[in-house]
Parts: structure tokens; sequence; C-alpha cells
């Protein structure tokens, strides 16, 4: 039987890296927004009527936020699987599956919920 | 007949705490926990939105709470540790080189804090802080 020399790895961390760069840029600016939401200053652009109008009109901001989205949650997903291979959870197939389907699951959502704005 | 093997024990649970080196690693790691569930709560609050004014705005009054307050805090230090070392690795990770010479490390770091910045202001700008 001809076994294929192909690793799958390149498929996996390619999306990690690209995520790895997207969380660095794009997250920590997110997070502080959301922050002034947690602290009762919601601002113009995260009220329902600016980020709907921003996101239902403009193609571009949608496939920017499917982007950001779906890389960070593809790249969290590779990263808890070796976080978790590192603090002794030696259930490495499980906890892969786990980790790609719920990412895969998440940015389906993300798309379907972008579709429907 | 054959020697022993050496068997080096390592401690799957523990092998961190031997030296300080890999504590700095693990607590990288650690930030993906609070990285990727910022990320869940992000689809949410997408689901919120496409669901319609009143769904979404429950949402947001939803994080409006002391424990989101301190999840929003303990998610923000993360981010901000995974994206300074994400850019001070970076130096190491894509070497520029221009004829016979590499570019040096503070050029490709510093050009990423710089657009790091230059986007965090579009983004704040964009969503009306300023």
């Amino acid at each position: 039987m001809a076994q294929s020399n192909k690793s799958n790895k390149p498929v996996v961390w390619f999306p990690f890296a690209a995520g790895g760069t997207v969380i660095a840029f794009f997250i920590p600016v997110i997070v502080l927004l959301t922050l002034l939401v947690a602290l009762g200053k919601v601002p113009a652009g995260l009220s329902y009527a600016g980020l709907h109008g921003w996101l239902a009109n403009c193609v571009l901001a949608k496939l920017a936020v499917f982007g950001i989205v779906a890389l960070s949650l593809w790249s969290s997903a590779h990263r808890l699987r070796c976080t978790c291979f590192d603090f002794g959870l030696r259930i490495d197939t499980l906890v892969a599956a786990v980790l790609y389907i719920g990412a895969i699951f998440g940015s389906i959502a993300t798309a379907v919920f972008l579709f429907r704005l | 007949m054959s020697r022993n093997p050496l068997i080096r024990e390592v401690p799957p649970a523990s092998w961190y705490f031997r030296h300080p080196r890999y504590l700095r690693y693990m607590s990288r790691e650690i930030t993906s926990i609070f990285v990727g569930a910022y990320c869940v709560l992000l689809v949410f609050g997408l689901g919120a939105l496409a669901d319609g004014k009143e769904s979404y705005e429950s949402f947001l009054l939803a994080l409006q709470s002391p424990l989101s307050i301190a999840f929003h805090v303990a998610a923000l230090i993360a981010a901000l540790y995974h994206a300074t070392t994400w850019f001070n690795a970076t130096q190491v990770a894509m070497k520029i080189q221009i004829g016979e010479d590499f570019l040096p490390g503070s050029t490709i770091t510093g050009a990423h804090y710089v657009l790091w910045v230059v986007i965090s202001v579009i983004v704040l700008l964009l969503a009306g802080v300023f």
C-alpha cells in the first residue's frame, strides 16, 4: 500500500500563524471596545444602529469581521490543543477533534450570522 | 544483551516548574484560554446582532456585570501579552535579507508595533470612541 508522505501540518499551521498575527493586531483593541461596553460606555460604533449599519451595508466589513473571528478561533483552538497537552492532558486526538470541530462550527456560525444581517 | 535504556522521568503536569523559562512559556500558553473564550463571546455577540435590535441590546446589557468586567480585564492583559510577545518574535521568525545584509531585528519588530498602533487607532476611530 502506497503511503502518502504529505503531512497535514501546513493545513493546520497556516491558519494558526495567520490567526496569531490577526489576534496580535486586532484582538487587543476589540477587547478594549467591549471593555468600554462592560463599563457602561457603549461606543457609537458598537450600538445596534452603528454596528448593524456597518455590517449590513459593507461587504468588506463583513469579510473583515469573518476573517478576524474565523482565524482567531482556529488559532486559539490550535494553541489550546498545545496548552492541554503541556498541562498533562495526554489525549491529543480527542482534544484536537473537539477544539478543531468547535472552531469550524464557530466559523460557520459567524458566516451564517453575518449573512443574515 | 542491550543496556538498560535511559528513561528521563518528566512529570507531565508539573514539568514547567523546573525552570523560569518554562514558566514564561506556560504563562504565554495560558493567554490562549482567555483569547479563545473571548472569540467565543464575539461569535455570541454576532449571533445576538443577527437576531435583531432587542437581543443585541440585551447582549450589551449582559456584558455590564462585575464578572464580565473582570473577564475583559483578564482578556485584555492576555491579548496584550500575546501581541507583544508575538511582535517580539517576528524578528526571529521572519528574517528579511536585502542584498548581503539582513534587516536589523529591531526594524522588523518596530514596524509591527507601528502597524499595531495604526490599526488600533483606525478601529477606535471607526467605532467612534474619539
